[in-house]
């Protein structure tokens, strides 16, 4: 077992002795106060990381479909035909069906997982904890927050279940494809559907996202000034700046995209013949769509990754049972990221016509976000570097993460040179440099934060040797999955083929694609493993019995172990330190809530 | 039967994996859970550095099965551009990874937790901070420098001499146009498109320029080895893209929006066949940007062969206006070439009818 026990023998007021003691005068709880329609900053967090689970599942069920089709694409599988009925006729996966399910993985893992349930989740659950404040600035907005995404979600989730299917156009959504009916199924019903969901997603994701800025910024405890947060919350706090300036770019595309389909504008559309039959559309362009979809599409791949890269921090330093490397020097990357991360997004363009000149302003920007990612990495390094480490589920995690993002950051300045991105643009080498960075990187974050927060969500742990093997298997899984699609992106394999026999300069990878389909089914395994330890150790975990189990400086383990609404008990506790006091003068942790010693040396 | 076999056997295998998760977690309080969490921790640090070791194996291994199948010498000037640049990068972002994967899984495994050691307190380094920033900065300068110098030598203006070639997507195909004897397109507007009135390019027939046109779909463009070509892009319906993965160029085909690109390709097919030893080797167009069901099958062919090869094979074609204007079935080429103006009355009144 990793966790360590009975260090502090502190035993603490359960939970339900406090709730007439803080704040006064709240009002009695009722099962739908308490657990639906909540304004308790941990629930709704909950109910993020809850929601987000379940469309985890589904998208990634998805890939394993496709995959199927991938790795085999002439066998039939007769159970899919009981499932999914004309979809996958004989057996085998249609072409619009598998456009459909990729779409879907995409949007879905995308925004509801790596945004909703990533941000969402941490950031509601850990900054009012760690900045000392006894909830969001604004309960009601926050509650609003989850409910916009409750109902973005059964929107898309309906999209599904709709005869023309849901949206197919690829998540990043193209016009004319996704503007004209006729060009695709899922360009009928399912893609307004998909733009409404997305609509109220952006809703949702601003009320959350002002939310956070206004909490970090007001709402710190005595003696939290902005640097003496953890990282997680300047992650967090930058998440939410680029959210809430990129993401209404997106509802304008979405809007006017709305437009052009229902109410004959022609925003995106221009010069288009579709199946013989002549549009009056002219004057619109394709490209525009593009650029508002990217500019925010290029900053999304940082709202997921940067909560990532916070809780990493956080955790790597407290399992190092050291300080984090560069505590300033972690926050300018951060910032640098942040601010870069709304210059770069026409990296995403390089072969659509785009002036060549323009396109090198955009390499320069692009390769220059390379240098505070490996100033991240090489402090995350030196942070190890003669450490006392304990390898925590959630450290292993975060020790992946690293490594993804070291492989999946490097493929990047392939990418980022427009000269080699005219080569790999749109191939499989962007698939797994994508795949690899920001979605199996921000999935290991995500896990590192459910391990080691677990206990303050639940006051139980996840089981930790499920946990080892969840991290072991999906580790090797995805280095397996993703590391040799490189290679099929190298021979120019464009993405978004679902079978390749036709082809004489792509169907060299038969077997390669077999071996692939076979992991992402065993990693896909594995994770509902994860979902079971998750739900399972809710209700029949080892219980958490002392209040600071880590041993971490941080405030959220100074609140009861399972803190009601108001999170702490009587006064919230005043901050007289950073939080990365580890090893210091001998001792192997100091909490922020210690005044400095007479004799303490500085750092 | 199968799949309900298989489904047991998972939910099998979940449910004792389970059990002993379970099982090892009573264990560890029985024996003293400071002691076993100890103990795998060593366990888990041993692992990263299997990890690491089988990890470099596995990227060596990966290397040797791979390498041989993804496309061999670049087939056209600006590929060996795109080649280079590709290597260069790869030498100096190998070197990266091997050096912070080392150094992530070793460090992992060196400083796991032991009663024997403290913690470093080790908060930061302004000299280190400035040394792991001005080293990547200047890596990137150069990578940035190199990878613009190619840019624009790609993306530049083609050369004059170029022989044009206009490639038009559409779900799910690729239509070509050549500019005849007058090296110039006639004029389209998108309005005039259809396959009905023989007219698949929506050319404007009272455009001279239009009369000697050719145009070509359901064979491979043809193109001439060592001889510079600007493709004209365009698309009909949705965004499509031009992929030339043998080239190494891309470009997307939008519509409305007309796109361009230029390469000189190096090598005919023929040569391609000698070099890859395959005998069934061809050019191939591949749709790179998602256009509706039909995308993965969106396929086109290029021919590259000896100017006196191409010669003969234009020479066999009519020019579409020959299609529509039979009665005019004469020697367009020169006469728009020579006498645009002449013709351009007579030739209206043939085709609005």
């Amino acid at each position: 077992m990793s966790e360590s026990m009975s260090v502090h023998p502190e035993v603490v007021t359960t939970h339900d002795v406090h709730h007439d003691e803080h704040g006064g005068g709240h009002h009695k709880e009722t099962f739908i106060s308490k657990y639906i329609f909540s304004m308790d900053h941990k629930t709704i967090g909950k109910q993020f990381l809850i929601t987000g689970i379940i469309w985890a599942i589904v998208g990634g069920l998805f890939s394993v479909l496709f995959r199927l089709q991938l790795g085999y694409p002439d066998q039939s599988f007769p159970i899919l035909e009981t499932f999914f009925g004309h979809w996958a006729k004989g057996g085998q996966i249609q072409p619009e069906f598998y456009y459909a399910l990729v779409t879907m993985h995409g949007t879905v893992l995308v925004f509801f997982v790596l945004t909703a349930g990533l941000s969402g989740t941490f950031a509601n659950i850990l900054i009012p904890l760690q900045i000392g404040a006894r909830d969001m600035a604004s309960p009601m907005l926050n509650m609003l927050s989850y409910w916009f995404f409750f109902l973005a979600s059964v929107i898309m989730m309906s999209s599904l279940f709709i005869q023309t299917g849901p949206a197919a156009g690829g998540w990043t959504i193209y016009p004319p494809l996704s503007a004209l009916g006729q060009a695709s199924q899922g360009s009928k019903l399912g893609m307004d559907l998909w733009l409404v969901s997305m609509a109220m997603f952006i809703v949702s994701s601003l009320l959350g996202g002002l939310n956070y800025i206004s909490t970090i910024l007001n709402m710190r405890t005595k003696g939290m000034s902005m640097t003496r947060m953890p990282l997680t919350i300047w992650a967090m706090f930058f998440t939410a700046v680029l959210g809430v300036l990129s993401f209404p770019v997106l509802l304008s595309g979405a809007i006017l995209l709305l437009f052009d389909r229902n109410l004959g504008t022609s925003f995106f559309l221009s010069d288009i013949v579709v199946n013989g039959e002549v549009l009056p559309n002219e004057g619109g362009s394709a490209i525009l769509f593009q650029h508002l979809f990217w500019f925010l599409g290029h900053p999304e791949v940082y709202i997921i990754l940067l909560p990532a890269m916070g809780m990493v921090s956080e955790i790597m330093s407290v399992n190092s049972r050291k300080p984090i490397f560069g505590y300033m020097a972690m926050l300018g990357s951060l910032f640098a990221i942040a601010i870069l991360a709304f210059l770069v997004w026409a990296h995403h363009m390089f072969v659509t016509g785009l002036n060549p000149f323009l396109g090198s302003i955009f390499v320069l920007l692009t390769l220059l976000i390379a240098v505070p990612s490996a100033i991240k990495v090489f402090n995350w390094l030196t942070t190890l570097w003669r450490g006392n480490i304990r390898f925590t589920p959630a450290m292993l995690f975060a020790i992946g993460f690293v490594s993804l993002f070291i492989s999946g950051g490097l493929t990047g300045i392939f990418l980022g040179n427009s000269t080699i991105d005219i080569h790999l643009h749109d191939t499989m080498f962007v698939v797994a440099h994508f795949h690899i960075v920001m979605g199996v990187a921000s999935f290991f974050g995500m896990f590192a934060g459910v391990y080691h927060w677990f206990p303050k969500m639940f006051g139980r742990y996840l089981n930790s040797t499920l946990g080892y093997i969840h991290f072991w298997v999906t580790m090797v899984g995805a280095y397996l999955i993703f590391w040799p699609m490189h290679y099929e992106g190298l021979a120019g394999m464009p993405r978004r083929y679902l079978d390749k026999s036709g082809w004489v300069s792509f169907n060299q990878f038969g077997d390669l694609d077999k071996m692939i389909t076979v992991v992402s089914i065993i990693v896909f395994a594995v994770q509902l493993m994860f979902v079971f330890n998750f739900f399972y150790s809710i209700f029949k975990g080892r219980k958490v019995t002392t209040q600071n189990p880590w041993g971490a400086n941080t405030l959220e383990w100074t609140t009861p172990i399972r803190p009601g609404h108001g999170n702490w008990v009587g006064e919230i506790p005043e901050v007289h330190r950073w939080p990365y006091d580890y090893g210091k003068d001998g001792r192997d942790f100091i909490p922020q809530t210690e005044p400095i010693g007479a004799n303490e040396s500085k750092h | 039967m199968q799949t309900v076999f298989i489904v047991a056997i998972l939910a099998l295998g979940f449910l004792v994996t389970f059990q002993i998760a379970k099982a090892s977690e009573y264990v560890a309080i029985l024996r003293g859970e400071e002691r076993s969490r100890k103990q795998t921790n060593k366990i888990n640090g041993f692992l990263l550095l299997v990890f690491l070791i089988a990890g470099l194996i596995g990227v060596y291994y990966c290397n040797e099965q791979l390498k041989g199948k993804i496309l061999g010498a670049p087939a056209s000037d600006h590929g060996v551009l795109v080649d280079r640049m590709l290597y260069i990068t790869l030498a100096l972002t190998f070197i990266v990874f091997v050096i912070t994967q080392v150094a992530l899984f070793w460090f992992s495994y060196k400083y796991q937790e032991s009663d024997t050691r403290k913690a470093f307190y080790y908060p930061h380094n302004n000299k280190l901070e400035v040394i792991w920033t001005v080293i990547p900065a200047i890596t990137l300068t150069v990578l940035v420098g190199f990878g613009i110098f190619y840019w624009f030598k790609i993306t530049g203006e083609a050369p004059k001499d170029a022989m044009q070639v206009e490639v038009v997507g559409s779900q799910f195909k690729w239509e070509y146009r050549y500019p005849g004897a007058d090296k110039v397109f006639g004029k389209k507007y998108f309005k005039e498109i259809s396959d009905a009135k023989n007219n698949p390019l929506g050319q404007l027939w009272d455009d001279p320029a239009n009369h000697d046109d050719i145009y070509v779909s359901g064979e491979p463009m043809h193109l001439v080895v060592n001889k510079p070509v600007k493709l004209i892009i365009g698309a009909k319906d949705v965004i499509h893209d031009v992929g030339l993965a043998h080239f190494r160029m891309k470009m997307d085909a939008v519509p409305g929006t007309p796109t361009t690109m230029w390469f000189t390709p190096t090598k005919t097919t023929a040569d391609m066949k000698k070099e890859t030893k395959n005998p069934d080797f061809v050019y191939e167009i591949s749709c790179d940007q998602m256009c509706g069901k039909g995308h993965w099958s969106m396929r086109g062919e290029i021919v590259v062969e000896t100017q006196e090869e191409f010669d003969a094979w234009l020479a066999k074609k009519d020019p579409q206006y020959a299609k529509v204007a039979p009665a005019k079935k004469m020697e367009p080429a020169k006469d728009s070439a020579t006498a645009p103006g002449i013709l351009k009355d007579s030739v209206i009144a043939q085709v609005i009818k």
